[in-house]
Formats: C-alpha cells, sequence, structure tokens
C-alpha cells in the first residue's frame, strides 16, 4: 500500500499528461471516454454466465448490481457513502487548508519558508498511513482518527504545490505589476495568486486521490462504519458482491472528484491554453 | 477707446497661455553610479533631458544602457547620484515597455491594460480609458479576448496601450521592439513615433538597432564603459523617410564609432 502511495507522490508530470489526455477526450466526445469500461463490463458479465469465472471468486455484474440494489434498499449502502464522503470532504477542508495556508506563507516569505520548510518536509518523508497504530492508540476508532489520517495525507500535496506555484510566479509579471503602481495586496490577487492556480490544482488533484486511498484504509482497519468498513464486512460474511460494489463505488467517487477539479479547472483557468474548451 | 482697444487685445494675450505646455517631464541624471556584485556598470553618468524629447540610448550589450533605463523608471536604486525627473513627479509617474509584453495572460485584453492605469483603475472612466487606449493601437476589437491568442507584435502593442493609457510624463522603453519581425517592427517604429507626435511625452529608448535610434530618435546617445560617450543631436524632419542618406551616414557615424569600441576593448580576453 505504501509502495502504491510512494509512486503516485513522485510521479507529478505522468497525472498532469493524464489528466490532459482526459480532458481532451472528455471535450470531444463525452462517450468515447466510456467505451472502454462499458467494454469490459460486458467481457465480465460474459465470462460470468459462460462458467468461465466461477461466482464462488468473483461475482459477476449483474450480482453485483443486485447487491446493490439490495443495499440501498436496506438504506446501508446510502449511509455508508454519506459517511464516507464527509469524512473525507472534512479531513480534505481540514488538511488542504493547512496546507494552502502554509504553502502560501512559504513561497512568500522567506522568513517562514526557512522556519518551517525543512521539518514538513522530513515528515512528508514517513508514510502517514505507518501512523494508523499510532493512531489508533491516540484517538482510538473515532471519527478523529479518520479525520487525521485524511487531512495530514491531503496536506502535503496541496502545501508542496502551493509552494510551488507561488514561487514560481513570473518574476518579471510581477515587476511590470510594481512598477505600473500596483500595491502588495494587488500583486497577490492579481498576479502570484492567478499564477499560481494550475500548480495548486494539480496538488488538490493529488490530494483527491490520496484523500480515498487514505480513508478506505483507515475505515478497514478502524472503523464503525463507512465504505471501507462496508467492504470488511462483505469479507467477513463472504458477501463478495459487497466487497466487489465497494471497489466499484470507489472507482465512481474517483471519477466524481476528477470530473469536479475538471469543473473546476475549466472555470479558473479558461485563460490557460491548455484548459481552453474548444469552440 | 482705449479700454476698446484693450479688450480686443486680450484674446490674443490670453492665447499665450492657452497652448498647453509639454506635458513631457524633463530627466536630469547627476552622477550617477550603479555596480552588481563589484562589477561596475554605470560610473558617474551626467545626462538632461528635456521636456518631450525622444532619445535614443544605444551601446554594446552589458555596456549599461539597460541599467540607466531602470534607474531611470525607478525599477532599481542608485548606489551614487541623482535622478531627477521634473518638479512634481517621482518614478511612479514613469511607464515601462520592457522587450517582452508581460501581459497577464489570465486578464483579458482590456483588462491588462487597464492595468496601466494603476492606482486610478478603481476611477469610474478607467474602462473608457483603457477602451481608447486599445483602439488607439488599433485593437480594440480584440478586448475581450485573453493575451496567449495574440501575436508578439499585437500583444507588444496591447503592452504600449498598457504603458500609454495613464498618460505618463516619461516613458522608458526597453528594447520593445527586438523580439519582432522586420516588418512588425517598422509598423510599431511608425505607431511609436505616432503616438509620441500626439501626446509629447519624454521617452527613453534603449535599442540595439543603431537604425531604429536614428529613425525614432531626437537624439542619439551611446554608452561604453559606464558613461556618455557620444551624444548625437538628429535634427531630420519627420517623418523620416527610411533609407535616406542622411539617415545612413548618422548611423554609419554612430556605427563606426561602435565598432571602434570593440576593436579597441574585446569582451573576451583570452
Amino acid at each position: 500500500m505504501t509502495q502504491v502511495l510512494s509512486q503516485v507522490l513522485e510521479t507529478p508530470t505522468a497525472a498532469q499528461r493524464f489528466s490532459l489526455r482526459r480532458l481532451a477526450a472528455a471535450g470531444g466526445e463525452g462517450a468515447t471516454a466510456w467505451l472502454l469500461p462499458l467494454l469490459l463490463l460486458g467481457l465480465w458479465q460474459a465470462a460470468s454466465a459462460t462458467g468461465f469465472l466461477s461466482t464462488n471468486a468473483m461475482p459477476s455484474p449483474w450480482q453485483v448490481l443486485e447487491a446493490g440494489w439490495r443495499l440501498t434498499l436496506s438504506g446501508d449502502l446510502p449511509r455508508n457513502i454519506g459517511v464516507s464522503f464527509l469524512r473525507a470532504f472534512a479531513g480534505l477542508v481540514i488538511g488542504g487548508g493547512i496546507g494552502f495556508a502554509l504553502g502560501l506563507a512559504n513561497g512568500l516569505s522567506s522568513l517562514s519558508h526557512r522556519l518551517t520548510d525543512s521539518s514538513l518536509q522530513m515528515v512528508r518523508n514517513v508514510p502517514h498511513l505507518s501512523l494508523i497504530p499510532l493512531v489508533i492508540v491516540w484517538f482510538g476508532i473515532d471519527e478523529s482518527a479518520k479525520l487525521f489520517l485524511v487531512a495530514l495525507g491531503v496536506f502535503f500535496p496541496i502545501y508542496l504545490n502551493t509552494m510551488h506555484g507561488v514561487k514560481t510566479v513570473d518574476p518579471q509579471l510581477v515587476e511590470m505589476a510594481r512598477s505600473y503602481g500596483a500595491s502588495r495586496r494587488e500583486i497577490f490577487w492579481r498576479v502570484i495568486l492567478p499564477g499560481a492556480l494550475p500548480s495548486i490544482f494539480v496538488g488538490l488533484r493529488y490530494a483527491l486521490g490520496i484523500m480515498w486511498l487514505t480513508l478506505i484504509v483507515a475505515e478497514t482497519i478502524a472503523a464503525q462504519s463507512g465504505l471501507g468498513y462496508m467492504a470488511m464486512q462483505g469479507r467477513e460474511f463472504l458477501e463478495l458482491d459487497v466487497v466487489v460494489l465497494a471497489i466499484l463505488i470507489y472507482a465512481l467517487l474517483g471519477k466524481l472528484a476528477d470530473l469536479f477539479t475538471l469543473a473546476l479547472e475549466r472555470r479558473f483557468l479558461k485563460w490557460h491554453t491548455a484548459f481552453a474548451v474548444a469552440k | 477707446m482705449s479700454v476698446n482697444n484693450l479688450s480686443t487685445r486680450l484674446p490674443d494675450f490670453e492665447a499665450q497661455f492657452r497652448t498647453p505646455p509639454s506635458p513631457g517631464a524633463p530627466v536630469t541624471l547627476r552622477g550617477l553610479k550603479k555596480s552588481f556584485g563589484g562589477k561596475t556598470v554605470l560610473r558617474g553618468l551626467e545626462l538632461h533631458v528635456p521636456a518631450g524629447q525622444f532619445v535614443a540610448v544605444v551601446g554594446r550589450s552589458g555596456c549599461g544602457k539597460s541599467t540607466l533605463l531602470r534607474l531611470v523608471a525607478g525599477l532599481e536604486k542608485p548606489d551614487a547620484g541623482r535622478i531627477a525627473l521634473g518638479e512634481d513627479l517621482d518614478a511612479s509617474g514613469a511607464r515601462v515597455m520592457f522587450q517582452e509584453p508581460r501581459l497577464l495572460p489570465w486578464q483579458t485584453i482590456l483588462a491588462n491594460v487597464e492595468t496601466g492605469l494603476g492606482p486610478q483603475r478603481r476611477e469610474p472612466d478607467a474602462r473608457a480609458r483603457a477602451v481608447d487606449a486599445l483602439a488607439a493601437v488599433g485593437l480594440a476589437d480584440r478586448a475581450g479576448e485573453w493575451p496567449a491568442v495574440l501575436s508578439g507584435g499585437q500583444k507588444q502593442r496591447v503592452a504600449l496601450a498598457r504603458a500609454l493609457v495613464s498618460r505618463p510624463r516619461l516613458l522608458a522603453l526597453d528594447e520593445p521592439l527586438g523580439a519582432l519581425d522586420a516588418l512588425t517592427r517598422i509598423e510599431m517604429q511608425g505607431l511609436l513615433e505616432r503616438v509620441w507626435r500626439e501626446q509629447r511625452f519624454t521617452a527613453i529608448l534603449v535599442t540595439h538597432d543603431v537604425s531604429e535610434a536614428v529613425a525614432l530618435a531626437d537624439r542619439v546617445l551611446l554608452v561604453e564603459d559606464g558613461v556618455l560617450a557620444l551624444d548625437i543631436a538628429i535634427d531630420l524632419p519627420r517623418p523620416r523617410r527610411r533609407g535616406s542618406v542622411d539617415l545612413a551616414m548618422l548611423e554609419e557615424r554612430i556605427l563606426h564609432r561602435l565598432l571602434l569600441t570593440e576593436a579597441r576593448a574585446p569582451e573576451y580576453v583570452i
């Protein structure tokens, strides 16, 4: 798990390219993006129906759908999704908010950077999921344990990318604004923040991925509710359809998070040639 | 009778006050010194530019001409010496046009021009003034677009509109046409000369193109080893005919001096 996480953290450009390609596909014909998932689903159903895939090891899509319907009727599924979503969102707001604030501070002020950055970089290299045993001791399996882990996970990508964005704003533009009589406040709002925004969005995209990952792991190990807990319950009662359902919902939630950042990028980066929507 | 005479003469008497004073600001530099990390760039430079004059500064790269401009525009502080820009003016009243357009990519073209108004941006007529400035450089129809869609020459025209929208009394131009292709460059020179003749600000143009300097300026200065080495008045009528013998002779004289420097003091010593 930590291996996957570190891989995710170390390949920023790959994710950027990925998002752009996805954007291009979505901009052209939205339907084409769904062809491959639908094809896979069809193959899977066919393999289950012909007995090629044993339903003891892997339930068919139809069985998963049935499980979904059953759990929706009982109210378990909406409740668990709601609980997970609230945890994820609260953790993102807390961790992302602190990361954003510190990223701005350390990008703008060299004093703040000298004071805090090297300590933060040290903490960054600790895989945050390795803290789970400690967090359980500290917080028990309470909400605060999950919040803490998610906030810690999303903090670093947002912190690093915000700081990087602020530091790499074109100094020539800042000089221009200053020589044209802009105040410090105006320089921040009109030059530095918009210039840092593309980088901040890259951080947000990462943070969203890490957010789900952290939450699912935390819920799998220490929770009484949520999607991860639901999947664990499924495993214990050998209800593989519930386990697969949970996994598919993760995929959908990840896609939703991606669409969310896409909408934000389109709204705030419409000046950027890479995000310009074709007319 | 005498009263009548007086009243008929009065309008004539007032007429001389009705012509507005030159809006340009005079620039005086006294003993200007500047060094960067031990390397002296300007060593006691003296210069007076009368209000409304168009001055071109030429010189070899690294001679200190850009530093001179940045000091006048208030982008750098001198180590020693004085810079005076008229009586009621500090460097914030000067506008700079840079070698790069330096447009804010996240603001529309019109909003970029409004940036040039500085603190006056919040006044009610700000938008109208920006529209006028944009129209003056022939880009009124592009107001709502992003700078990314413009060509290099168009971007520099927006930058010119941004520099002029606040009606500056001093315009400092740091090789603003250096990156443009030959045709666009000639067009921009014409535009620059036109707006200067209309608005009569003081213009200081740093350029490495001697023909551009003699075509546009009232006076060409050559900076060498951190001081003025040459100060030539260009007394040719405007608009100047490109390729005329007079221009060519002046250009030759300045180029000759520049090349002479090269023979005397090579940039690299092996």
